[in-house]
C-alpha cells in the first residue's frame, strides 16, 4: 500500500510533468524540514572534537585506532598523501612539530617520518553514544525529564476537563450573556503573553507556587483556543442526544461525561496534541517560575548546558533529541485526528 | 397507572406565546395523538410534559402529583425522538442499557430487560452493532426499545415515522399500536400525519398554534367536527368546502345556497345560525353520489384511478373545487360535466365567522 501510494503517478504508467514537479516539491520540503532534525540527530552521535571540525562531515565518524606490536597503547592510522610513503596506510606514534613519526603496522620495527601535511585520518562510522550515556551519569537528565512528563501529562488533563466543560456550557446551555462571556473569552487571545506575564507571576507568586510544577500548570490550562475549538465542536453535536440521555435518568454531568466528551474525541484529541505540544515546548514560563534546578523542565536544561563560556554541544544535541522523541510520539499516534477535528470544528 | 393532567399549561418564548392554556386529562393506558399543522405547538407541548422543556404558566400533574419543577430525568417518562437520537458512540445493547444503568439497575436486571426488548423488537442480531450499521427501520426499533427497556409510566413519542418510507411507516405503525395493546402503557405520540393519529389513536388532540381545536376519539373528529379547521384537517382526502347563505332554517336541517344559486340541506342544527348567514357547506369526498341527474352539476378536471378505488376532482359552476370518491373503477374523463348530489344526512355546516361546527341531526355511517 505504501508503494503503490509513493509511486502514484498522474500519467498512466510514465511520469507527468505534474508528477516530476510534485515530487520536486515534496522533496524540497521533506528536506527544508526534515533536514535539519536528520542533521541534529546524527550530530548527536559525534564526539565533542568532531562537532568541532570544518568542514563538518554528515555521518559521525571517529578516527581510528590499531593495535600495534611493540606499543602499549593503540596508535591512530592516518593514509599518506604525499611525499615518499604516498599511499601507505600507518600508524601515529607521536608528533614532533611539523613531522610525525609513524610505524606500518605490517611491519612495526622501523620508524618513518612524515610530513603532517601529507597524512589525513583514517576514520570509521562511530556512534558516539556516551554522549547519551553522560546525560543520565553526569546530569540528572531523568528528573528533568519527570518534570516536564509531570507538567505536561496534569497541564494537559486539567486543560481538557477544564475547557470542555466550559465549551460544554458555552454550546448546550442558553443562558444570558452566553454570547458575552464566549467573545469574552476568545478576546484574550488578542492580549500578547509577555503583557501579562508580571501580572501572572503575581498571582502566582502571592499563592506560593513559585519554584512549584504547579506554578507552571495553572497558569495554563485555561486556554482560549481550547474553548474555542471544542465549543464549535460540540455545537455540532445535535441537542436531541443530549435531551435522550435526560429522558434516559442521565444527570447533567452523566450527559457531559458519557455522551458530549465522548463525541467530541476528534476536537478533543486536537487538543491534547497543541497542550502537549505547548507545555512540553514551554520555556519562558517555566524559566521564570522554575529557579532551582531540581525542578527544572527538559527545555530549562537544555538552556543551563549553554554556559556564558563554554557549551557542551555533544550532551545538548543528544538532550535536545530525547526532548523531541516524545512529542514526535505523541504527534504520530494523534496527527489522524488534526485535520479532521479541525475542519469538522470549522464547519456548520 | 399514570394519568396526566394539563392544567392551564403555557409556554412562553421571551413576549412570543407558544402555549395558550391548554386543558387536557390523558387517561391510564389511552393512546393519546397530538397532531396538527406544522408549528402549531404540539412537539413543544410534548416536550413540555417530558420536561425538557420549561413550562411558564399553569400545572402539569402525573398521578395527581406536580411535576412542574421536576427534571426530565425525575419523571420517568421516555421518549422516542423523530431523529431516533441513538448514542453512535455506544453499541445498540449499550444504548439500550444507559437509561438503567444511570437509575443504577443491577446487572442482571439490565440484561434481562435488555434481552426482553431486543426479543420483542426483533432486534436481537444486532445488539453488538453500532446505530450506524442500522438500517432506519431498525434504529427506529431501537429507540423504541430504548424506552421499553425502561418501563416508563408514560410514553412520548416525537413524530417517530417521519424519517422512514411510506412502506416501513404502515408496518412501524402497527408495531408500535401492537405495542401499546401488550404494554397498555399510557403512550402520547405526536405527528402531523393525520392517517397516524386516526389509525393508531384513542384519542386525538387536534392542535393549532398553541390551542387545542378539539380533542376526542377518531370517529368523534371525523363525524362531529367542532369547527372547519378539524373538519379540514381530519380525513383524507380533505373535506370539501363550499362557500354558502343561510336560507332558511327546517325542522330536518338549515337550507342553504351557493353563488351559483344551487340549493342543498343540511341535516345540522341551526345552533343560532339565522337566514342571511355567511357559511361554509362541507361535504367529505366519500359522500357525494356521482351521476344522479337531480344533483348539481361539475366539470372534472383530472381523474385517479387506484384501481380499486377512484378520485375525481372537479370543479362545480361557482368554480369551487370538489373531491369526490369512488369505489371502484370509473369510467368518466377528464373535461366531461357529471352530476354530483350531496347527501344531506352528511352533509356539514360551519358559521363562516368563527368556523364553529353545527350539531349534526344524525351522527355516524349507521343512518
Amino acid at each position: 500500500m505504501l508503494r503503490s501510494f509513493l509511486t502514484r503517478t498522474r500519467g498512466r504508467g510514465r511520469l507527468d510533468l505534474t508528477d516530476w514537479l510534485t515530487f520536486g516539491y515534496l522533496a524540497l520540503a521533506v528536506v527544508l524540514m526534515f533536514g535539519p532534525v536528520a542533521w541534529m540527530a546524527l550530530s548527536s552521535f559525534k564526539t565533542e572534537s568532531a562537532l568541532q571540525e570544518y568542514p563538518p562531515s554528515l555521518l559521525p565518524l571517529a578516527p581510528i585506532h590499531v593495535e600495534v606490536e611493540g606499543y602499549d597503547e593503540p596508535l591512530q592510522l592516518f593514509r599518506v598523501t604525499g611525499g615518499e610513503h604516498e599511499g601507505k596506510l600507518l600508524a601515529q606514534v607521536r608528533r614532533i612539530g611539523l613531522m610525525s613519526q609513524m610505524v606500518d603496522p605490517q611491519n612495526p620495527g622501523e620508524r618513518l617520518q612524515v610530513n603532517i601535511n601529507d597524512r589525513v585520518p583514517e576514520r570509521e562510522f562511530a556512534l558516539a553514544v556516551e554522549n547519551y550515556s553522560a546525560l543520565f551519569e553526569r546530569f540528572n537528565f531523568a528528573l528533568y525529564f519527570w518534570n516536564s512528563v509531570f507538567i505536561t501529562v496534569i497541564a494537559t488533563v486539567i486543560t481538557i476537563l477544564f475547557n470542555s466543560m466550559a465549551a460544554f456550557a458555552l454550546s448546550k446551555y442558553r443562558f444570558r450573556g452566553r454570547t458575552f462571556v464566549f467573545i469574552l473569552i476568545i478576546a484574550t487571545l488578542m492580549i500578547p503573553p509577555t503583557i501579562n506575564l508580571v501580572p501572572i507571576y503575581l498571582v502566582v507568586s502571592e499563592l506560593g507556587m513559585v519554584n512549584s510544577p504547579w506554578g507552571v500548570i495553572w497558569p495554563a490550562v485555561a486556554t482560549p483556543t481550547g474553548v474555542f475549538l471544542l465549543r464549535q465542536y460540540m455545537l455540532t453535536i445535535p441537542d436531541d442526544l443530549l435531551d435522550a440521555a435526560r429522558m434516559d435518568h442521565a444527570s447533567e454531568w452523566r450527559v457531559y461525561w458519557r455522551i458530549v466528551l465522548p463525541l467530541s474525541a476528534p476536537a478533543l484529541a486536537v487538543l491534547v496534541i497543541f497542550s502537549v505540544m505547548w507545555r512540553w515546548n514551554d520555556f519562558l514560563w517555566p524559566l521564570i517560575v522554575l529557579t532551582r534546578s531540581e525542578q527544572f523542565t527538559l527545555q530549562l536544561a537544555l538552556n543551563s548546558f549553554q554556559g556564558d563560556l563554554q557549551t557542551s554541544w555533544s550532551n545538548l544535541l543528544a538532550m535536545t533529541v530525547l526532548t523531541l522523541l516524545p512529542i514526535t510520539i505523541v504527534f504520530a499516534f494523534l496527527q489522524k485526528y488534526i485535520t479532521t477535528g479541525i475542519a469538522q470544528s470549522g464547519v456548520k | 397507572m399514570a394519568v396526566l393532567q394539563l392544567d392551564g399549561l403555557i409556554k412562553d418564548y421571551g413576549d412570543v406565546r407558544a402555549i395558550h392554556g391548554v386543558d387536557l386529562t390523558i387517561d391510564n393506558g389511552e393512546f393519546c395523538v397530538f397532531v396538527g399543522p406544522s408549528g402549531c405547538g404540539k412537539s413543544t407541548l410534548l416536550r413540555m410534559i417530558a420536561g425538557l422543556e420549561e413550562i411558564s404558566g399553569g400545572e402539569l400533574r402525573i398521578d395527581g402529583e406536580r411535576v412542574n419543577e421536576q427534571r426530565a430525568s425525575e419523571r420517568g417518562l421516555a421518549m422516542v425522538f423523530q431523529t431516533y437520537a441513538l448514542y453512535p458512540h455506544m453499541t445498540v445493547r449499550q444504548n439500550l442499557a444507559f437509561g438503567l444503568e444511570n437509575i443504577r439497575t443491577p446487572k442482571p436486571e439490565i440484561a434481562r430487560r435488555v434481552e426482553a426488548a431486543a426479543t420483542m423488537l426483533q432486534i436481537g442480531p444486532y445488539l453488538e452493532r453500532r446505530p450506524k450499521q442500522l438500517s432506519g427501520g431498525q434504529r427506529q426499533r431501537v429507540a423504541i426499545g430504548r424506552a421499553v427497556v425502561r418501563e416508563p409510566r408514560v410514553f412520548l413519542f416525537d413524530e417517530p415515522l417521519s424519517n422512514l418510507d411510506a412502506e416501513l411507516r404502515v408496518t412501524m405503525r402497527g408495531e408500535i399500536a401492537g405495542l401499546h395493546r401488550r404494554l397498555g402503557n399510557t403512550m402520547i405520540y405526536v405527528t402531523h400525519d393525520q392517517v397516524e393519529a386516526m389509525t393508531m389513536a384513542d384519542k386525538i388532540v387536534v392542535l393549532r398554534d398553541g390551542r387545542i381545536e378539539q380533542a376526542g376519539t377518531p370517529l368523534e373528529l371525523y363525524n362531529q367536527p367542532a369547527n372547519s379547521f378539524v373538519a379540514g384537517f381530519i380525513g383524507s382526502p380533505r373535506m370539501n368546502f363550499v362557500d354558502v347563505t343561510v336560507r332558511e332554517i327546517r325542522a330536518d336541517g338549515v337550507m342553504v345556497s351557493d353563488a351559483a344559486g344551487n340549493d342543498y340541506r343540511a341535516a345540522v342544527n341551526a345552533d343560532g345560525l339565522k337566514p342571511g348567514d355567511a357559511a361554509e357547506l362541507g361535504i367529505r369526498p366519500d359522500h357525494l353520489i356521482v351521476g344522479d341527474a337531480a344533483g348539481h352539476a361539475v366539470t372534472v378536471q383530472s381523474v385517479e384511478q387506484l384501481g380499486g378505488e377512484s378520485y375525481l376532482y372537479c370543479e362545480t359552476g361557482a368554480g369551487t373545487p370538489l373531491t369526490v370518491h369512488l369505489a371502484g373503477q370509473t369510467g368518466i374523463r377528464r373535461g366531461e360535466t357529471t352530476h354530483v348530489v350531496f347527501r344531506p344526512d352528511y352533509t356539514h355546516l360551519f358559521r363562516k365567522s368563527d368556523g364553529l361546527g353545527m350539531k349534526r341531526l344524525v351522527v355516524g355511517e349507521a343512518v
